[in-house]
């Protein structure tokens, strides 16, 4: 046994880059990071939940939402996780120019869906609901306040991630940090998906 | 990673060799006050946690007394109640947030590497970002005394409370925003330290062969990543309340303050959980030692720890009992609070086990970790009793309740975080801590501590309320509370024989030129390998890890009849290279100059948005500088090219700068 115990490693280079789980040191700090955040927008949503009705007289959902538009920013966001994956499949491939043109129109489509939301923010303020009008104006800026700043540090990560690879400083060996902003990318669109279902879908009922 | 650094570093030509944007020389001193400003070093970073907590201690403690001296008689007008209220609400979000919290941080960032084998944690710089925060979260936190008047509404800070209308000074303000700052230290720490427990063991150290204490980091490390962002959205409501008018706590507008309440307190119960596990990590590896057995059912107290980590989140509306939440809740939450104390139950079954049969050395650390033990039992069971609705249902609000969490905090936490200090100052310091000191440190703690809260218990049978400034003549606390306040002062007097302790010590080991043994305490866990005190390296080779208390096994060898034969002097197990060609990662200013802007620009959000704007700018300024910066220094003199290079600790420093710029950016957005 004494032999074994005084048997050291001495980390050959060749098994350097090896973690205990197979996975990066950056790959799983960005799940653990998603994990964090989904108890941000865990809480966010149930705040908005709780208040999603506004008093009587005040503007809620039934008055100001139009959902048409909506839904249609929503699928240019949902599409944006599809370049985003072609994105990625691209610089794994090694074709640096379709990663910077994926890339490019990921953060584009980010672009537009953000115009969307600013466009609908600034309708509604027009229409008499600003964020200080009622609790559930209030709720509703926050939550999706808050996913929209999201986005924006999505659309500035894949900026950068364009300016390094122009700059030749995104090789194929570093496909993998286009997979990790791509996780979060795909997180902001999911968190979406559930944002849209629960504010623009399920109807409101008479106030409370 | 070899490659991976090849591809990253760029010829030379192609950059400035020494300017990270062009700002800044790259930092090389190894002394002096840079090297701890822009230092990566996990064991120094920890030692900063621990120096700031003890500062914050002393502020915490002075806020204590001042309580206990208003206390002293009846209808004393020492505070005047606008006073007593920021006075209590400061010391109980100091002890907790900026005391109690980086202590364990401190222990997990100085420990936790060590005990798995590793030479640094996953991101050192973002490792310093995280004290930084810490750092001015605290500092901005307390400015607040300067700036108009600390917080007022207690640690909880209720809505509607909370609001502009019933704290109009920017009390709350700072409280608000200094907390969200040090949330970002704790999410942001714990992210990297659970990496670094999950990806950086040393080869051998399966999870079930780590030391207990690094379970409980890891346990302590998930709480933290989330309930630090459920508390955040709870700030982050309350300061667009207070800051923008925005109706979240506004009763006015139909608001619910119990929203606060839910999530301030699903928050809340994890985090006591969070503080108090890493004192149960630390005496669940003195004990051991001390007892020269080992831990009793490892398992056990493993999976015990792992299944509070679990439970901490039902627990919540125990603190809500009163608040009108239901019956069917108020039952629900009883019952999972009763549930939860099993697990809390067979941590100390284990505990006195270990002890049973066990050959008992009662050194300093021993001591506090008995005191531990017994000090948390009763904080324990008075918590027990919280759990029976009815009885919490007079005990809300009152020095019962008090007497309860100083007796789970300061009784436990505290205890087992004293005698951690004493476990591991030489490891640290390569210093030897007073033992006769030490002891007189335990005996006057002790009384002391139960001097002040065990009256308390008392105090709140008879119905004194908490949180209120002043009772009157006839009502029968004078003397209970004086009891307390001469126990509080003694208490706080321990604390001065502790930091006159570690002067006295250091001073006479410098003037007598005291070489610290390697292994003073006979010690068990991974982390005594590595000589006293350790070294920048920490380990040099890595070690290969057999079972649970390696250090030990490389020591003694068990017989045929299971009797402990030496097999091995310590000097002779522990580590003497000279860490030549270890490849570190290089020193760094910019986690620092980030984690400036963020007061900067909480400041801002109070004062003026112009200065907003400025912090902002700074934040954005050190990320991209951050991020550009290569992680290796090329001209830190290490020999890129040794087979060092790829050793497990050193392989992060290789780290793709642009993934930790793009976590980085999401932390300032959560910043506002």
């Amino acid at each position: 046994m004494a032999s074994v115990t005084v048997a050291e490693a001495h980390g050959h280079a060749d098994h350097a880059h090896e973690t205990n789980t197979g996975i990066s040191n950056n790959k799983l700090a960005m799940w653990l990071f998603l994990g964090s955040e989904c108890l941000l927008f865990g809480g966010l949503i149930t705040t908005y939940l709780v208040y999603k009705t506004p008093l009587p007289g005040q503007k809620g959902p039934k008055e100001v939402f139009d959902i048409g538009f909506t839904s249609v920013s929503s699928f240019v966001l949902l599409m944006s996780s599809l370049t985003m994956v072609l994105g990625h499949s691209a610089i794994e491939r090694g074709d640096h120019y379709r990663t910077r043109l994926w890339l490019t129109a990921t953060a584009s489509l980010g672009a537009v869906f953000l115009s969307g939301q600013i466009y609908e923010f600034t309708a509604f303020v027009k229409e008499g609901m600003g964020y200080t009008s009622s609790r559930f104006s209030s709720a509703f800026y926050t939550l999706t306040g808050f996913h929209g700043v999201h986005v924006t540090v999505g659309i500035i990560m894949l900026v950068s991630l364009i300016l390094l690879s122009i700059r030749g400083k995104l090789p194929t060996e570093r496909a993998e940090t286009v997979e990790i902003v791509g996780l979060y990318w795909h997180f902001v669109d999911i968190v979406w998906v559930l944002i849209f279902a629960v504010v623009y879908l399920i109807p409101v009922g008479a106030p409370v | 990673m070899a490659d991976d650094t090849a591809m990253l570093a760029l010829p030379a030509a192609e950059r400035p060799r020494d300017l990270a944007l062009g700002v800044f020389t790259r930092p090389r001193s190894k002394t002096g006050w840079r090297s701890w400003v822009n230092t990566v070093d996990h064991k120094k970073i920890g030692i900063m946690y621990g120096v700031s907590a003890l500062v914050f201690l002393l502020i915490g403690g002075f806020e204590a007394l001042l309580i206990r001296a208003q206390l002293w008689s009846p209808r004393n007008s020492l505070l005047s109640a606008d006073q007593y209220n920021q006075v209590y609400t400061m010391h109980g979000t100091t002890m907790v947030f900026l005391v109690v919290m980086p202590i364990g941080a401190a222990f997990a960032n100085y420990l936790m590497p060590l005990q798995i084998g590793a030479r640094d944690v996953a991101f050192p710089r973002l490792n310093a970002f995280s004290f930084w925060c810490f750092l001015g979260g605290g500092i901005f936190l307390n400015s607040s005394w300067l700036l108009g008047g600390g917080a007022d509404g207690g640690w909880f800070m209720y809505a509607p409370n909370s609001g502009v209308i019933y704290s109009p000074s920017h009390g709350i303000d700072f409280w608000n925003l200094g907390l969200i700052i040090a949330g970002i230290a704790s999410l942001v720490g714990s992210v990297n330290l659970i990496t670094t427990v999950i990806n950086m063991r040393a080869p051998g150290m399966s999870l079930m062969k780590m030391p207990i204490f690094t379970w409980m980091t890891l346990v302590t490390q998930f709480l933290l990543l989330f309930a630090v962002p459920v508390i955040t959205v709870a700030q982050f409501l309350l300061m667009f309340d207070r800051l923008f008018n925005a109706n979240f706590f506004n009763v006015a507008q139909g608001a619910n303050p119990l929203l606060w309440q839910h999530l301030f307190w699903i928050f809340g119960h994890p985090e006591v959980y969070l503080m108090i596990l890493p004192a149960f990590g630390i005496v669940s590896d003195i004990l051991p030692v001390f007892s020269r057995k080992p831990i009793f059912g490892y398992t056990f107290i493993v999976f015990s720890g792992v299944a509070i980590g679990f439970m901490g989140w039902g627990v919540w509306a125990h603190h809500m009992f009163v608040s009108g939440i239901g019956p069917v809740s108020v039952m629900v939450f009883s019952l999972t609070t009763m549930f939860i104390a099993v697990p809390t139950g067979v941590k100390i079954l284990n505990w006195t086990a270990t002890m049973v049969g066990g050959k008992l050395k009662f050194d300093t650390p021993m001591l506090f970790s008995i005191g531990l033990i017994t000090m948390f039992t009763i904080g324990g069971l008075s918590g027990v009793s919280h759990s029976i609705a009815p009885a919490d249902t007079q005990q809300t609000d009152t020095y019962y309740i008090v007497a309860h969490f100083h007796y789970v905090l300061f009784g436990g936490a505290f205890f087992g975080f004293v005698g951690g200090l004493y476990f591991w100052f030489p490891k640290a310091f390569g210093v030897l801590l007073n033992e006769t000191l030490g002891k007189f440190n335990f005996w006057f703690m002790l009384i002391g501590f139960n001097l002040t809260f065990g009256p308390m218990h008392i105090l709140g049978m008879q119905g004194m309320s908490r949180r209120i400034y002043t009772y009157d003549e006839g009502f029968g606390f004078t003397f209970w509370n004086r009891l307390a306040t001469v126990g509080a002062f003694t208490l706080g007097s321990s604390i001065l024989f502790l930091i006159f302790n570690i002067i006295y010590s250091v001073r006479r080991a410098k003037k007598l030129g005291l070489e610290c043994p390697n292994d003073p305490w006979d010690a068990r866990t991974l982390e005594w390998i590595a000589p006293n005190p350790t070294p920048e390296w920490n380990f040099d080779p890595i070690p290969t890890v057999t079972r649970v208390d390696d250090f030990w096994y490389r020591k003694y060898e068990e017989t045929a009849d299971h009797r402990l034969v030496r097999v091995a002097t310590a000097d002779e197990v522990v580590q003497h290279s000279n860490g030549a060609g270890v490849h570190l990662p290089s020193p760094s200013y910019w986690p620092l100059i980030t984690a400036f802007g963020i007061p900067i620009l909480c400041y801002g959000l109070i004062f003026t948005l112009w200065l907003a704007l400025v912090g902002g700018l700074l934040i954005v300024a050190g990320l991209y500088g951050w991020a550009l910066e290569p992680p290796d220094d090329p001209d830190a003199g290490h020999d890129h090219h040794d087979d060092h290079h790829g050793d497990a600790g050193g392989e992060h420093a290789g780290e793709p700068t642009e993934a930790e710029a793009g976590s980085e950016a999401k932390e300032m957005e959560t910043v506002g």
